[in-house]
């Protein structure tokens, strides 16, 4: 469609063609601006892809001065005990991942539960959830870690220093993050679906993860891989929970690497930062019609 | 209410049905229906992996003694399998997991958080009232320099309980004033249950059997019925006893107890020089008569004179004192009027050059001429995608002083000649804003072609026929129409700003460092929340939880009554009230 609309204007354009200057006027500085926005969009990139393929870090030479692979070589030669990159790697991908699992799962039947059932406090708990949302997890830091520090002394495994405990605080915040958004989407799916259903003589867990969570799993899958890029991003909650450095998740670690810039601890963050970058760029390009079409649901990328 | 008003929504369009039809469908969609063998097979099996999850954290605490957390733990078990295990109540089987999560780490953590706020908990206080006690009572364990050093052998007896068998060659001497005169001394480590400590004299003194020992004299080395450990075992478990304590007296807190010496030879006698008393709830210390009375409401245990007897406080609720420093200490209110005014231009400036080179840049793009669009919106959407804390990274390595990017790449600045990005207040703020302008102007990019897009056609061409400019399209039409779909959004923008720890943190640390005289470090850049992560996790002065948590709640007030403002504007809260 949008296709043909551009070629009969490229033909109308054919027909009169616009004088060099008409266009430089009216559309050539556009251009021109786009170019100097995309550099100033790209000139950070740029620069780590530049370092991170450095010899030694150092770049005053210029971008691209040298190209070498010897900084991923050594990321993944895992020679220094105190900085376990590949563990980080995989401490955040399963932290991550049975987060966003977890909180969907979790979200979503609470969103069932509000856009079909009807029970005494519904309206109290969605307006509960809203402002729950409000309190960011930065200003409760000091109350999380008091919990968990308690919950060390007699559950280490779901305290302070356990991956299980960071995978609980998501948890927590799951109900509020997702359950608004994933209300809409369960109200966008007809009740007489369920009640046909009911009808047949379905159960209501057969009516829910046979027939409602299938209509909506594309969104759930959305949902997920959303709340997968937030927690694979978290630094702060992390950078408090865990103290050890084969504990530590991409976010954290990684800040390990920086103490100097310009060494060669700087180029290894570079590669480390292309590394942990890369598949969450992909994802959020990927995604970016559902992320935009979030966005003007009120949606903050933290 | 809420069912009486209830819509029965089918996509687009809308039906209304009679109020008793609504009802009845309700009550059928309420109603589980009949459980299926499969379904319940899983159903037991889940609730059994929880309850086995539970029992187990149960026995934890039960082991810790923690019966209040037990109790807790049982409640919340029984009823999760009252929700699961009776038929019906459908709302609670679907909300229980998902609210368990919440209450118990974000519900909690806001109303632990508020209590928080009113208490002294922090790295001087941050245990109960037992715990501080024993800590000072370790600490006034000292060693009676005016009582007799003694050789001693460690013996054993068949029940497994250990002795001192001690030789003091040190109290008495003979008419030559140099030869010892020797008396031994027995005890076990039970005063009332094995033999106490006395002397030994008399017939008794047949049952001792003698060595040489290090001084040059006899000691005694074995009683009759011991068996006396070598060196290789008292060394071996140094540890148990480095801590073993042989009572003098049935009062072993007031007449104290002989303690083996670091080399494990010898004995002197040890006590408590500071004594708590559980009825007047104070410390006496026995070597001046000072008494150290508990004041609940510091966590101190203090003297008249004002003297503190521990660093080690408890944890105590001190009422509004917290709030009383954030408002009341003259000496802060300065630091913290900038800090809070640096919050807020951070903030808005944030909001402000996002949004306008994000409008800009969709009002030059809204143009369906111009080719490339597509391309143009990928490069620019790069900094939104890319994770935010690697950006603040990056970003601080590229304001790097000698070599960095931007002072030697870009600007071209010989090494030592740039602009001191990290080290220097004002250009702090500016590397900042920059950074958040990168960070944060494709999101703005985004919001405002959305909205632009949703902007009829028609008001646009018929302000081009009256013969509006461009600008005055842009003034009079597109902003407002704009302005009215992105206020809330640019308030929840205002919000996220200024709690955007991640940004401050990790590009400047909050630094530079402001006057360190002021007891804390109130940095150039630091906005309330990186002031209070300071204050709470990486405070030279130790950590001041309650301070920190009265500085969040005032923050969520600030940003929670913000965002009240612009959810009011959007039709959120209308949406749910249905």
């Amino acid at each position: 469609m949008s296709t043909v609309v551009e070629e009969t204007y490229d033909r109308k354009v054919g027909k009169r063609r616009m004088s060099p200057f008409r266009w430089l006027a009216t559309l050539g500085w556009k251009h021109l601006v786009g170019l100097a926005v995309c550099v100033y969009a790209l000139f950070p990139i740029l620069y780590i892809i530049s370092v991170a393929f450095s010899d030694s870090g150092d770049i005053s030479g210029g971008l691209f001065g040298s190209f070498t692979f010897k900084n991923f070589e050594q990321l993944f030669a895992g020679d220094d005990p105190d900085r376990p990159f590949v563990q980080w790697i995989i401490n955040t991908v399963w932290i991550a991942s049975v987060s966003s699992i977890g909180s969907v799962f979790l979200s979503a039947l609470a969103a069932y539960s509000f856009s079909r059932q009807r029970f005494r406090g519904r309206r109290g708990g969605l307006l509960t959830l809203i402002l729950l949302q409000m309190f960011p997890s930065v200003l409760g830091l000091v109350a999380i870690y008091a919990i968990l520090s308690e919950l060390y002394k007699y559950v280490p495994a779901l305290g302070l220093n356990s991956p299980w405990g960071l995978i609980l605080v998501y948890l927590g915040g799951s109900l509020g993050g997702g359950t608004y958004l994933m209300y809409g989407f369960f109200n966008t799916v007809p009740k007489e679906i369920d009640e046909a259903a009911k009808i047949d003589g379905a159960t209501h867990t057969q009516i829910y993860f046979q027939i409602i969570l299938r209509l909506v799993s594309p969104i759930l899958a959305v949902q997920m891989l959303l709340s997968f890029i937030g927690i694979s991003s978290d630094f702060i909650l992390a950078s408090i929970v865990m103290n050890k450095p084969d504990q530590y998740t991409l976010a954290v670690g990684l800040g390990l690497f920086i103490d100097q810039p310009y060494s060669k601890n700087w180029a290894m963050f570079c590669a480390g930062a292309i590394i942990a970058a890369t598949p969450i760029v992909v994802l959020f390009m990927s995604l970016q019609r559902y992320i935009t079409s979030g966005l003007t649901g009120g949606a903050v990328k933290g | 209410m809420a069912r009486n008003t209830e819509d029965v929504t089918s996509d687009a369009k809308t039906v209304r049905l009679s109020a008793a039809t609504r009802r009845a469908r309700q009550r059928m969609v309420d109603d589980g229906g009949t459980p299926s063998l499969r379904g319940t097979i899983i159903k037991i099996i889940l609730l059994g992996i929880a309850d086995a999850a539970a029992f187990f954290v149960s026995m934890l605490l039960v082991a810790k003694h923690q019966w209040t957390y037990l109790a807790g733990v049982v409640i919340v078990t029984l009823i999760l399998n009252f929700i699961y295990l009776r038929r019906g109540g459908l709302p609670a089987k679907y909300l229980s997991p998902g609210v368990l999560f919440l209450i118990f780490f974000s519900f909690s953590v806001v109303v632990y958080s508020a209590f928080i706020a009113f208490t002294n908990y922090g790295g001087q206080h941050n245990g109960s009232k037992e715990d501080s006690i024993s800590s000072v009572e370790l600490g006034a364990m000292v060693t009676d320099t005016n009582a007799p050093w003694m050789d001693v052998s460690i013996l054993e007896d068949g029940n497994k309980h250990f002795y001192f068998l001690a030789s003091d060659n040190m109290s008495e001497f003979a008419a030559d004033g140099v030869t010892p005169v020797p008396h031994y001394y027995l005890g076990g480590e039970d005063f009332n249950a094995t033999t106490g400590w006395h002397e030994i004299t008399g017939d008794e003194l047949s049952k001792v059997s003698y060595g040489a020992g290090l001084m040059g004299y006899d000691i005694a080395t074995g009683y009759e019925g011991f068996t006396t450990l070598t060196i290789d075992q008292v060394t071996q478990e140094g540890a148990k006893f480095a801590t073993l304590k042989v009572p003098l007296s049935a009062q072993i807190d007031t007449d104290g107890w002989m303690a083996l010496d670091p080399s494990a030879a010898g004995v002197q006698r040890t006590y408590y020089d500071a004594k708590y008393d559980a009825a007047t709830d104070s410390f006496t210390r026995l070597s001046d008569g000072t008494v150290f009375k508990a004041d609940n409401s510091q966590g101190f245990f203090i003297s008249e004179s004002g003297e503190r007897l521990n660093d080690t406080g408890w944890q105590t609720v001190v009422g509004l004192k917290n709030f009383n420093t954030i408002f009341g200490n003259e000496k802060l209110r300065a630091p913290l009027l900038k800090i809070f005014s640096w919050t807020v231009i951070f903030a808005i400036a944030s909001v402000l050059s996002t949004f306008i080179l994000g409008l800009a840049l969709s009002l030059l793009f809204n143009d369906d001429r111009l080719r490339g669009k597509k391309i143009y919106r990928a490069i620019m959407i790069l900094p939104y995608a890319f994770p935010g804390f690697l950006s603040a990274y990056v970003w601080k390595g590229m304001f790097s002083f000698e070599y960095g990017f931007i002072n030697f790449n870009i600007l071209g600045f010989k090494p030592g000649h740039g602009i001191p990005w990290l080290a220097e207040e004002g250009a702090a703020k500016w590397a900042i804003l920059l950074c958040n302008l990168w960070l944060g102007f494709p999101y703005m990019f985004l919001i405002t072609t959305g909205a632009l897009q949703a902007i009829p056609a028609e008001l646009t061409e018929s302000a081009v026929i009256d013969g509006a400019s461009a600008w005055q399209q842009l003034r009079l039409i597109k902003l407002p129409l704009l302005l009215v779909s992105l206020t809330p959004l640019l308030i929840s923008s205002f919000a996220f700003n200024f709690n955007n720890f991640t940004i401050i943190y990790l590009i400047t640390g909050g630094g530079p460092s402001g006057d360190p005289s002021l007891g804390v470090d109130v940095g150039g850049t630091d906005i309330l929340i990186s002031f209070v992560y300071k204050i709470a996790f990486s405070s030279s002065q130790g950590a001041d939880y309650g301070l920190a948590s009265a500085f969040s709640i005032l923050i969520f007030f600030i940003v929670g009554g913000l965002s009240l403002i612009g959810f009011r504007r959007t039709r959120f809260l209308e949406e749910v009230t249905e």
